[in-house]
């Protein structure tokens, strides 16, 4: 599987757990889009320099190859599907602990 | 210094979210149980996927912009940080936008 692939089977996941497995369904709150907006432009920023500076870099035949402030448009994909795994785990746990 | 490359992008996400602990007493690291909870599953499950992708060959690391310190399945230290100071660092933001919009559900309340 590519780079591709799996980033959008990550994306899928994630948004399917939101709504049948943890249940928080997060992508219908307000306090959810608003996180996200905040942390977004931090992964670009951050994103950039891991990439620009080829901290990390990626093999050109896993990715799409369109890339957004040098990194591929894939790790946005990467990045949704953690923050919102990690924010309907959050408010899974703040329920039951 | 060129070896800090990667630690200096966790560094900043440290500096940019840890403040809201103190400014505006998010208190995610006080609710330690919940913490780990959250973000264990979710990092063994990402560090599953860099593991592939490192072995695949879908991404690789500049040996000079790391540490050089690896965890088993030559996964650089950098990576595991990620997982553990990005969700954080995501925690805390929404822990912040409740605390500035107190009516707005996170989903936890009881």
């Amino acid at each position: 599987m590519t780079y591709t692939q799996i980033a959008l089977m990550a994306v899928a996941l994630s948004i399917l757990c939101d709504g049948f497995l943890t249940r928080s369904r997060m992508v219908m709150r307000r306090s959810f889009w608003t996180a996200y907006a905040i942390i977004l432009p931090f992964q670009l920023l951050t994103n950039w320099w891991l990439t620009s500076r080829n901290i990390v870099m990626y093999n050109p035949d896993v990715i799409i190859g369109f890339r957004i402030a040098s990194a591929p448009v894939e790790d946005l994909l990467f990045g949704f599907a953690l923050v919102l795994g990690i924010l309907q785990l959050w408010s899974y746990w703040g329920k039951r602990l | 210094m060129l070896k800090f490359g990667y630690m200096a992008m966790l560094l900043f996400t440290v500096a940019g979210s840890f403040w809201l602990e103190i400014i505006l007493k998010v208190g995610v690291l006080r609710r330690v149980k919940r913490t780990i909870f959250t973000i264990a599953p979710m990092a063994i499950i990402f560090l599953l996927w860099d593991l592939y992708a490192i072995h695949a060959g879908h991404w690789f690391f500049d040996s000079k912009q790391i540490l050089g310190i690896f965890i088993p399945g030559r996964i650089p230290l950098e990576e595991v940080l990620f997982f553990v100071i990005v969700p954080l660092a995501a925690i805390m933001t929404i822990e912040a936008v409740r605390s500035v919009k107190k009516n707005w559900l996170v989903g936890d309340e009881r």
